[in-house]
């Protein structure tokens, strides 16, 4: 189904996330569908990251874990986290439709990072749900 | 889905390259990426075997500039195209909004063609989404090969397999030289853009 955000609303979610995640030290942050769309996104200046491919592979990459997920009795994974050297990533589905990807370094909490999506998750996915226009899908 | 951004004035959808395995959907990716180098802003990502077989899919981000105002943006994505990689080419085709079908000339692929139009129907359908109505260009690819004296199945043949029930719009390709790639591509693109804005002008004209 096709959709539509307006500004406010794009303004208002990433101004969420920049107050929850990106003050607390988190590098990027992005929303996308699980198309592969990148529907928000903020970052702390220092790091630009490719996000529309970090997009494509992260839904992959969460897509892909859910079959494991399904293979092993459970309904899906609702979170993933990837540890680097220097540079970790950390998933976590939004609804049914989102995934928000979080990329922080060594001087930010793992923990502090999941306390923070733990609350934020839901209240995003409260409020895209409330401003979502939904085309109407006619021609299939 | 296409996703309509009002704050960045952008428009996303994605396009799928689909077909048998070996058919050349890859190939089509790398001749665009190549040709398009300079006006492509990211990185064509692959995630291919050792034998460079696409394992996962490829991954190629294209703006094509204003179009009434808004920025498209184009994701163009491969699929695996061996048999035992259904829930991988399923995965990928999630939230599709255009299909190129990739098919091959050579005579001795023309089940596989086959086939692999039939998984396309029915994984389309596991998304509610009709192969008859989603924008779709079919591409004859390896039409050079006949050149060289290897045999080929003719257009008639391929379009009476593939496209008697379809109707849909097809080109005969050669990828490796990059005969009819960025056509076919004009092609997807000009459907499916105006069929997402066909889409959005049905619904909620807040846009």
């Amino acid at each position: 189904m096709n959709y539509i955000l307006n500004q406010d609303a794009i303004d208002q979610i990433e101004e969420t996330l920049a107050d929850e995640l990106i003050a607390i030290g988190v590098h990027c942050v992005f929303l996308s569908d699980m198309a592969g769309n990148v529907v928000a996104s903020v970052d702390n200046g220092t790091q630009q990251p490719d996000i529309y491919a970090l997009a494509a592979l992260s839904v992959a990459n969460f897509g892909a874990t859910n079959e494991i997920a399904k293979l092993i009795g459970e309904r899906d994974f609702t979170l993933l986290f990837h540890k680097g050297d220097s540079e970790s990533i950390h998933f976590s589905r939004v609804g049914e439709r989102f995934l928000l990807c979080t990329i922080f370094g060594e001087g930010t909490s793992l923990g502090f990072v999941r306390l923070k999506i733990a609350d934020l998750a839901s209240k995003v996915q409260k409020f895209i749900e409330g401003e979502i226009i939904e085309a109407v899908e006619s021609a299939m | 889905m296409a996703f309509i951004n009002l704050k960045k004035k952008e428009i996303q959808c994605k396009i799928v390259y689909y077909g048998p395995g070996r058919s050349g959907k890859t190939t089509n990716l790398e001749y665009i990426y190549e040709r398009f180098r300079e006006q492509i802003k990211g990185e064509m990502v692959t995630i291919k075997t050792e034998e460079d077989r696409t394992l996962f899919f490829d991954f190629l981000p294209i703006g094509l500039g204003k179009i009434q105002n808004f920025d498209v943006r184009i994701q163009l994505y491969t699929v695996p195209g061996q048999v035992m990689y259904n829930s991988t080419r399923r995965l990928v085709l999630k939230g599709v909004d255009g299909v190129v079908f990739v098919a091959d000339s050579l005579v001795d692929r023309r089940k596989k063609n086959i086939v692999s139009l039939k998984n396309l129907h029915e994984n389309l359908l596991s998304y509610q989404k009709n192969i008859f109505k989603i924008p779709l260009v079919l591409q004859f690819n390896k039409r050079d090969i006949g050149q060289n004296g290897i045999p080929i199945l003719n257009e008639e043949i391929m379009n009476a397999d593939l496209n008697a029930k379809l109707k849909a719009p097809y080109l005969l390709a050669s990828a490796r030289q990059g005969a009819n790639v960025v056509n076919t591509l004009k092609s997807i693109i000009k459907l499916t853009v105006s069929a997402v804005e066909q889409n959005i002008l049905q619904g909620d004209n807040r846009v």
